[in-house]
This record gives C-alpha cells, structure tokens and sequence, in this order.
C-alpha cells in the first residue's frame, strides 16, 4: 500500500516536469528526531532479543559451560547434546516426550482448522447475507473480546463435565473453534474487501450461498485465513496446564516443559532447548504469513 | 435497499416484513448456527452460569443452595486475601495496560518510520515475545536465585551486591519484575494493529497537513494520524485491558503459587485457588462476575473516552 502511494506519487510528479522532488515528508521530519528514534529503536530492539538469544544460545551449551561461574554470556563450543538428552530424558520418562508433542500438534491443528471454518461461515452470513439479527449476534461478539476466559473458567468446568468432555481432548479443542476474536477479524476483513456486486451477480445465476462462500468469497480473504490461522495457532500451541485435563497423558508440550524448567540449574540447558523447539514453530508462522497479518490488521478496526 | 424496505413495508407489519426476511435467508441462519451454538455454550451460557451460581453455595457435589448476597458479603467483608487480591490486579492492570498500549503505540509508529524491508524485520524482533510461549521463563535464569543466576553473578562480581538476591521470592523485586516481563511479552495483537493502521493512512493527508503548517512529526501524529487510525486504537484499547485484567499465569509461572505474603495475588490466583482447589464453586463464581464487571466497566469506559479523539 505504502510503496504503491509511493510509485503513484511519484508519476504525478514527473507529469509535472518536477521529477526532482522527493517524495519525503522532510517538512514534519527532523534529522536529529530520525536519529533519535533509530537509537532508540535499536536499544529496545536488542532488549526485546536479548532473551530469546540467551534461550538459543544457552540450548547449545555443554555441560561444563552452563557450570561455570560467573556466567558467561555466549557459547565457545556449541553442541547439540541437550536436543539429544532432551529426547533421550524425556523418552525415558513415564509419559513419552513424543506424546506431549502428538497432543500439542493435535490440539494446535485441529483447533486452528475449526477456528477458520466455523468463523468463515459466520462471518460470511453476519457480513454479507442481509438477515435479521445479523448486528446483533455480530454485537455479542464484540462484547466477548472485552473479557477473556479466565472469567468463564470455572461456569466452564462444570460445562464440560455436564458435557462428559473432561480430560478428554475435546475439552481443549472444541471451545477454540468459536473465538470472538476469529470472527471479529474475519468478519471486518468480509466486509471491506468482498465486493457485494460480485456475490449478486452470482446470485442471479443461481449460485447457492455455500458455493459463493468457498468459489468467490473464501478465494478474496486469504490473508484474514493466514491471520486466524496464526492467531488460533499460537495460542493453541502455548496451550499449557488446563483446568481440564488431568491425565499425564493427554497434557502438551508447554506444560511438559513448564515443569522441566522448574527442575533447577542442571536441567537448565535441556529445558533451554526445548523452549527453543517451542517457540520456534510460532515464529516461523509468523514469518510466513506476516504480510498477510498486517493487511488483514488494517481492516480489523473498532468502527462504532 | 432501504427503499425496497419503505415499499414493502407499506402494506405488512415490520414483524410480518421481518418473519419474511428471516424465511428469505433461511441458509444465513444455518451458517452462523455452528459458530454460534459453541459460542452460546463456552462463553454466553457460562457467564450467565457464574452470575447464578455466584448466588448459591455449590461444592460441585450437592444442588447448588440458594444464599442470595452472602458470597459478595463475605468476598468484601471477610475475605482480607481477596481485598489484597483487588488491589494487586488493578496495581497491575494500570502498569501493564496502559504500558503496554503506550508502548505498542510509540514503537509501532517508530517501526512505520522504517523501509519496508527493515521493518518487517523489526516488527518481527519486538512481536516474537509475545507469540514465542513460556519463553519468558528464561528471565528466571536472568534473575536465578542461585549465583549462577547472570544478574547476581555479575552484580556481586562489580561489588552491586554482596549476596545472590532471591529476585523472584524477595517482596520487593516482584512486581517491578513481573511487569518488566509482562511488558516484554505484550507487544502482541494491538502492536500489529498499530502497525497496520499507520500504514492504512492515506498519504496525502500528511502532504495536506504540511501545507496547512504541521511543523513536526508530533503535531503530525496527534492531529492527522490518530484520529484517522481511531478504529484501530479502539480495537487495541479493548485487547490490551483484556490482557492487562487477565495476567496472572505469568506470575504464578514465575513466583509461584502462592507468591511470598501474597504479594503478587491477583483475583485470577484467587479464582483458581476457589474454583480450581478447593471446589467452593459458588465462591468462585462471585469472583468471576467481579472479574467479568471489572473488565467490561473499564473496556466501556475507556470505549467512551476514545471516541472523543479527534472529534
């Protein structure tokens, strides 16, 4: 958007013979302002990463360095041991570490895949089927993101044991398929960039509403899917202790780690990587599917 | 169309005219019915359910018995844990929401300064935090009570302290540090909205603005792009009081549960001691309506105020 501004104006210019203007804003720009916020920038920048660099740099740590004293920093001779004793530990364990994993992947996929069809559905109706109620439900919606789940917790609980569902995977992954937040997004993204006259003219030919959805609507909103896919999976996949599940067996990787990292210092290079191996997988969804987030963002506002 | 409806209208009744839209968009009611059914059950029933139960005295086992006001009685009167539990929730609420609101604000607007390609990498640099799990958790390496902890090792090496510090046990420490960590990992969803509401604003308003005498990149912020960006502060305000209400799990990963003299209690520890140990459900439940109240009231309230920028 940003670049496309950029090159319009740009052409503008040189039909006006003044090509040699350049399109900043240095009326409102101070070069001392500019330099000001780069340092700055870059301070925060190394805050924000110092963290996670001493997380990987600490994963590759062998034995004797994570002993030494005083600390050091960086890593002289970085070896793989702790991913090996990580699978090697965790394979001896009671439940396998490949377990936590399985459910952690289950929950994460199936819950994500869910999320995105049930928004889409709703969200389509709400934003482009002109029924009763639709600014209704759409506004209940909007009152959920105001509150998260900590406050329905415990009603939850007894849910799901009318239910039968707890300590079952169910009790994780079903309740991720009605977010507010997916359908919030989905729907804000429907309704700016799903051109009305183009689902009309399908109508008239007698299109069903299911088949617009997946032929005309589904194909325009690919970044708001890249976006709820990213939302719903992150949180899944930081799934840690639940309220419901109670079975070694059934609980995910977050938590299995959670309780490594507590184990004290000399787990600390083990557990080290195994956050590396967690917080990798989000990232590189990010990664992927960034540019997408930031133009479905941009439709996602609160309007009145 | 909304000609169609005056056409219509003129000769049925607007309950006659709505049964008939209803039975014309039949299919509609049947998209929005797996969302909606799932979401009636896990949010709407269970916040109408905590209001009931908050009523009653229910230990999961035995009917629910009516009690009327007593678990409020006893939540304000009788219950000094729960009083300290208020106030350390809404002294972190006012740190971290507003932090970390000011600060997704501030830096997503430095970050749109950028070239596009410096500043994806940036915004990939300050959002990973909050998307990376418990990898927050390696501050308790930072900050380890033992000297191999980094802080104590090099603190009492440069003669800062005389002793290792117990940072995560030690009163004082905690809640600077909690929302130090709390900060660090809340450059989420309102931080990438920020960035794309900078980037949505049409840039021939700043050339306007430069004409009409905008001196400086604060005026510009302030009278062009805020007001223009307004939905998308909304949406930010609403996330980051949401999390800011509801931070509690961070804690309890880092200080442990209970924390020392109850010190960083929130009402979200005190909800999971009720509701999740000792099963007084109905307790817990007049908890969750506080909690609910609390988050509601101050998302409307700063709703309110927000929608005055600009106008």
């Amino acid at each position: 958007m940003f670049e496309n501004l950029k090159n319009k104006i740009k052409v503008a210019y040189r039909k006006h013979q003044t090509n040699k203007v350049q399109f900043k804003r240095s009326v409102t720009r101070s070069a001392g302002g500019d330099v000001g916020i780069y340092i700055m920038l870059a301070i925060v920048a190394f805050v924000m990463v110092l963290p996670m660099v001493y997380a990987i740099v600490q994963s590759l740590k062998p034995l004797d360095e994570i002993f030494v004293f005083p600390p050091r920093f960086f890593v002289i001779n970085p070896t793989f041991d702790n991913f090996r004793d990580l699978f090697r530990t965790m394979a001896d364990s009671w439940v396998p570490f490949s377990r936590y994993v399985f459910n952690t992947v289950l929950i994460s996929v199936a819950g994500t895949a869910g999320n995105v069809l049930l928004s889409s559905y709703a969200a389509y109706a709400i934003s482009k089927i002109r029924f009763p109620g639709r600014k209704g439900l759409f506004k209940i919606v909007t009152y959920a993101l105001m509150f998260n789940s900590t406050v329905t917790g415990i009603s939850n609980f007894i849910i799901m044991s009318a239910l039968g569902w707890v300590d079952t995977y169910l009790a994780v992954i079903v309740p991720a398929f009605c977010t507010p937040f997916g359908l919030y997004l989905m729907k804000q993204f429907m309704e700016t960039n799903v051109q009305d006259a183009v689902l009309e003219s399908a109508r008239l030919e007698g299109a069903s509403e299911n088949k617009i959805l997946w032929k005309i609507a589904m194909p325009m909103v690919k970044p708001a899917w890249a976006t709820l896919i990213l939302f719903a999976f992150k949180d899944l996949w930081n799934t840690g202790a639940n309220l419901y599940i109670y079975s070694e067996q059934l609980k995910t990787m977050n938590y299995a780690i959670s309780q490594l990292v507590t184990a004290g210092i000399a787990r600390s290079g083990v557990s080290a990587a195994a956050t590396v191996i967690m917080m990798l997988v989000p990232i590189t969804v990010f990664i992927i599917s960034q540019n997408n987030v930031i133009q479905t963002m941009s439709s996602a506002g609160m309007k009145d | 169309m909304a000609k169609e409806k005056a056409i219509i209208r003129s000769d049925m009744t607007r309950f006659q005219w709505t049964i008939m839209e209803m039975k014309k968009h039949k299919v509609a009611y049947v998209m929005v019915a797996p969302y909606f059914i799932l979401f009636t059950l896990f949010t709407v029933v269970p916040v109408l359910l905590s209001l009931v139960l908050s009523f009653t005295s229910f230990d999961l086992l035995n009917w629910p018995k009516f009690i009327f006001l007593d678990n409020y009685i006893r939540l304000f009167l009788d219950d000094d844990v729960f009083i300290t539990a208020i106030k350390n929730t809404l002294k972190f609420a006012v740190v971290t929401g507003p932090g970390s609101y000011l600060l997704s604000m501030l830096f997503a607007w430095f970050i749109n300064e950028l070239r596009p390609k410096v500043r994806s990498i940036m915004t990939l640099l300050f959002y990973a935090p909050s998307i990376s799990g418990n990898v927050y958790l390696i501050w308790t390496l930072f900050f380890s009570s033992d000297e191999y902890g980094i802080v104590n090792a090099w603190g009492m090496k440069l003669g800062l302290l005389s002793e290792p510090v117990l940072w995560f046990q030690d009163k004082k420490y905690i809640f600077v540090l909690c929302c130090c960590v709390a900060l660090w990992t809340s450059l989420g969803t309102s931080f990438l909205t920020f960035i794309a509401g900078f980037q949505c604003v049409d840039f021939s308003l700043y050339e306007a603005g430069a004409v009409d005498g905008v001196k400086n990149r604060w005026q510009e912020l302030y009278y062009i792009t805020m007001p223009y960006m307004r939905p998308q502060m909304m949406l930010g305000a609403i996330l980051a009081i949401t999390g800011a209400f509801g931070f509690g799990g961070v804690i309890t990963n880092l200080v442990g549960f209970p924390s020392p003299d109850y010190c960083a209690h929130t009402i979200m520890h005190h909800l999971d001691d009720y509701g999740g140990q000792r099963f007084e459900m109905g307790y817990a439940s007049a908890i969750a309506t506080l909690l609910f109240l609390m988050m509601i009231g101050c998302n409307l309230l700063i709703n309110r105020i927000l929608r005055k920028i600009g106008t």
